[in-house]
């Protein structure tokens, strides 16, 4: 496997080698910073299209096709009208929330963005109790939201405020218990550590059972935590014809519009991470040869590619499935999901104490 | 016929009864209007249990309504019953909304109209028009100076104050104001502009967390006093407006208002034509419910299986444009017949047409109606029991999820409806799923009529020979389709000029939209939406 880390830590000495320790790390934060801000904005751009075209094509459509081939410039196009257009505060608005909240959504999708592991060597920082962090951080966006709901003085909104907060609060669970049954397997929660113990094989093959188990209770949770189809409640269009994010105009609602597809993208690196290996390449014990020409494919592409796997999986969901009600959510979040992923992770207890895996 | 006109002299003894086209009560003192009507429906041997349509009219030297009522344990008899008061500065009949609840929303329209008062009514508001409108349009003195409703400048206010006129028991009325919604009611407007309510229709919802608690129902949005403007043009020149109510049921109700006037001439209308019509009915039919079903999908956010339904609605609208020139407002019956000869791609087209229909009727259900939160959507959603929808009157397919037996086409058959096989589609499930499944089941029969006469078309005239200025003789006439979404029928008074004196269209959707408070109370505001989409009415129907 090619070690990208060769090159920042070339890169890092190169600065060393004519400015003082601090500056150079200042000045590392700040082409970090811009970075990861690309990355958001290109990787957002490049989901919108992508949705779109996936739904154009199981409606039988063909989606954007008229900027660019293929329709590619469509969203760089839709990118810059929403850049141009004016952001409008209606009577009553609680102004200051209602402006800061798009900025709490958006911060927390890109902290959780930078904590990924993209690549051998391409991580940003090494927590040692790095999902964890990644979890908490989640929740922030949460607040973000029914901040908008509150503060646009609507009843729409704040109906799907509400919603949307009884739905993060409720589905988190069950996504913070799929993540521990990996952790309680792999006995860590640092980031790194976790892609390294799937050199041999997946979690997902090495944990067997429990694991396949967590993987789906995670995909639900995910959804469910990012506001898609089928559990889109928050922003039912057909009931509340925008929900939270109703009054909202602009870059405003754009970068709602931006977090919600990033944060697709988030939580399907986090299952790569947890149950597809992260960035590590498809190893089956014993085929060295196999191994060895699968590590040919840079880590990164692996990484990126089994998150637009399960990108897909996720737009699937939504592009079939009706919405359902809130009270057949919260109900199938308490009642079945939650009491699953409990059992699933004495399960996996069970399994790691007894050395039933691979 | 001759039976009922005893029952009604043992109940009513001073009946006047005049013989048209249906039998004719003439009520001359409004006090006995309620007692017989209380009878009409009771009486064992008469029950006339549905209240069919309900017209306000304004014969100048007196005002009045005629009540249209069908029973449906006497064989689908239809009588009229005429309610006339003299008085034109305070006219005031008695309610008859505590025996049809359909009455309620129908006595609205009457005020609005007429500025007939009802008596007992519980919310006397206008229904259409806004609240200082001044005047009642349909009257025949009706000053229509814009000065004396200029165009208002400022927004309409939302009133919760209604009002009821309310007798005593000396006989006394009394003018007792009312509230809408109380002071502390946390109310949701949804609508006009909305994405789910299938037009510029209005609900008032008064929730309780996510719990409806009522619903108001603000209509009027899209009303065009398509009635008013019949009653200045000529026969002809009304036509075009049936496709324009319901513009998925639009050959259906210009069938229906052909029909009236042909029945008042008393022209034959030539085979070929009879066969292109009914064709065309059930074309529009397939569309109207492959729409209703898309709607519905996309209403409960399944966005793909929309696609899918106004994919093969498509193929429907291409036989439209191809022999009538138009996919929407096709103005293709005319008086006598109908205005094109067929393209000669018809039978080929409706042939592929019936062909793919099944496999993809079997698609939509594995991609939607099968699927576990569809189901868990619609089923024990919007509960209308069997003798609400006999009581609000609710036809079609909505009525026919509730268990009831209302096809006209099988109750009273028109054009040459009773020489094909096909089934009544019942369903007892009473709930939106009924409702819904009730369409895609119609779907297939539609496409069988169709099967039976696509190589059967007759050769011979597209339409008889009418004269070139249509003139009605002096009388009254009602009749009904059986229109996508339930029975539509209209009411022609003609005084023997080119123009009507009166026109009524008696909308489906008008019905359908008075039960949402009936069905939604209790329910999420999620299933206020799922219920609009299964009851699925057309805006522009309900306001005309």
């Amino acid at each position: 496997m090619y070690n990208f880390g060769i090159w920042t830590a070339d890169f890092n000495n190169w600065l060393l080698s004519f400015l003082p320790g601090w500056l150079a790390v200042i000045i590392e934060c700040v082409i970090i910073g811009v970075l990861v801000l690309l990355t958001y904005t290109v990787l957002a751009l490049f989901y919108i299209l992508y949705e779109r075209k996936l739904c154009a094509w199981f409606q039988c459509r063909l989606g954007p096709m008229r900027v660019g081939r293929w329709g590619v410039l469509q969203v760089f196009a839709d990118m810059f009208k929403i850049l141009v257009k004016e952001l409008i505060c209606l009577k009553d608005t609680d102004r200051f929330l209602f402006k800061l909240a798009p900025y709490l959504v958006i911060t927390s999708s890109v902290v959780m963005l930078a904590c990924l592991p993209w690549g051998h060597g391409l991580q940003i920082i090494n927590y040692n109790i790095g999902i964890f962090f990644i979890l908490a951080v989640s929740s922030v966006g949460v607040l973000g939201i029914l901040l908008a709901g509150w503060s646009s003085n609507n009843k729409y909104t704040l109906i799907g405020a509400m919603r949307s907060g009884a739905q993060m609060v409720s589905y988190e669970i069950s996504l913070g218990l799929a993540i521990m049954t990996i952790v309680v397997f792999a006995g860590t929660m640092n980031i790194n550590e976790l892609v390294w113990q799937q050199d041999k094989a997946w979690f997902l093959f090495r944990g067997h059972i429990p694991a396949i188990i967590a993987f789906l209770i995670y995909i639900v949770a995910a959804t469910a935590e990012t506001n898609r189809g089928p559990f889109d409640l928050p922003e039912a269009e057909h009931e509340l014809t925008a929900g939270y994010h109703t009054e909202y105009s602009g870059i405003h609602f754009g970068f709602f519009y931006l977090a919600e597809y990033l944060n697709l993208f988030i939580v399907s690196g986090i299952a790569t991470l947890m149950f597809l290996g992260g960035w590590m390449p498809l190893h089956v014990p014993g085929w060295d040869g196999f191994n060895a020409a699968m590590n040919v494919i840079p880590s990164i592409v692996w990484f990126v590619l089994k998150s637009f796997f399960v990108s897909y999986l996720i737009i699937w969901f939504k592009w079939t499935f009706p919405r359902v009600r809130i009270d057949q959510m919260l109900s199938f979040e308490w009642k079945y999901l939650m009491p699953l992923s409990l059992a699933n992770l004495i399960l996996m207890s069970i399994f790691v104490a007894l050395g039933w895996h691979f | 016929m001759s039976d009922i006109k005893e029952k009604i002299l043992e109940i009513y003894p001073s009946a006047e009864f005049s013989e048209g086209e249906t039998l004719m009560i003439t009520v001359k003192d409004e006090k006995d209007w309620h007692p017989l009507a209380k009878a009409l429906k009771e009486t064992p041997g008469l029950e006339f249990d549905v209240l069919t349509a309900v017209v306000g009219m304004d014969w100048t030297e007196s005002l009045g309504v005629i009540y249209y009522l069908t029973s449906t344990t006497r064989d689908w008899e239809v009588i009229s019953v005429k309610v006339t008061v003299e008085d034109r500065e305070n006219p005031m009949i008695h309610s008859v909304t505590d025996l049809w609840k359909v009455a309620n929303f129908q006595e609205r329209e009457v005020y609005d109209f007429y500025g007939i008062k009802f008596i007992n009514h519980p919310d006397m508001r206008r229904f259409f028009l806004r609240n200082d409108w001044n005047g009642h349009p349909l009257r025949k003195d009706y000053d229509a100076d814009p000065a004396k409703n200029p165009i208002p400048t400022e927004d309409e206010k939302d009133e919760d104050e209604t009002v009821s006129y309310v007798e005593d028991e000396n006989g006394k009325i009394q003018k007792i104001p009312g509230k809408v919604f109380e002071e502390d009611e946390y109310v949701v407007n949804i609508g006009p502009q909305h994405p789910s309510t299938h037009g510029v229709m209005r609900f008032r919802a008064s929730v309780d967390g996510e719990t409806v608690k009522k619903v108001d129902v603000v209509s009027g949005y899209i009303h065009r006093g398509i009635e008013k403007l019949s009653e200045n043009l000529t026969y002809p020149q009304i036509l075009h407006f049936t496709d324009r109510m319901d513009y998925m049921s639009a050959h259906q109700n210009r069938h229906c208002l052909c029909m009236c006037i042909e029945k008042a001439m008393g022209v034959e209308v030539p085979r070929r034509a009879q066969v292109i019509r009914v064709m065309m009915d059930e074309l529009m039919r397939i569309s109207s419910h492959l729409l209703s079903f898309g709607c519905t999908a996309m209403d409960l956010g399944a966005t793909t299986a929309f696609f899918y339904g106004f994919r093969e609605r498509e193929m429907v609208l291409d036989i439209f444009e191809k022999t009538c020139g138009a996919r929407m407002s096709m103005n293709y019956n005319v008086i006598g017949g109908v205005i094109a000869d067929l393209h000669p791609d018809f039978q080929k087209d409706v042939k592929e047409l019936i062909r793919i229909m099944p496999d993809r009727l079997k698609e939509y259900h594995k991609v939607f109606s099968n699927n576990l939160i569809a189901k868990n959507r619609l089923k024990k959603v919007g509960h209308l029991s069997k003798e609400d929808a006999i009581n609000y009157a609710i036809t079609g397919p909505s009525g026919r999820g509730s268990n009831w037996s209302c096809d006209c086409r099988k109750k009273h058959p028109y054009a040459i409806y009773s020489e094909l096989d096909f089934d009544e589609v019942l369903m007892d499930g009473c709930d939106s799923y009924a409702r819904y499944m009730v369409r895609m089941k119609e779907i297939e029969q539609s496409c069988k009529i169709l099967e039976q006469l696509v190589d059967n078309i007759p050769e011979g005239d597209i339409r008889a020979q009418i004269p070139k200025i249509v003139k009605l003789p002096a009388g009254n006439w009602y009749q009904q389709v059986e229109a996508s979404r339930g029975t539509f029928g209209v009411y022609i008074e003609s005084t023997g000029e080119k123009t009507p004196y009166r026109v009524h269209f008696q909308s489906p959707c008008f019905n359908l939209v008075g039960v949402m408070n009936l069905t939604c109370a209790g329910y999420m505001i999620a299933d206020l939406i799922t219920i609009g989409a299964a009851l699925d009415f057309v805006i522009p129907d309900i306001d005309r």
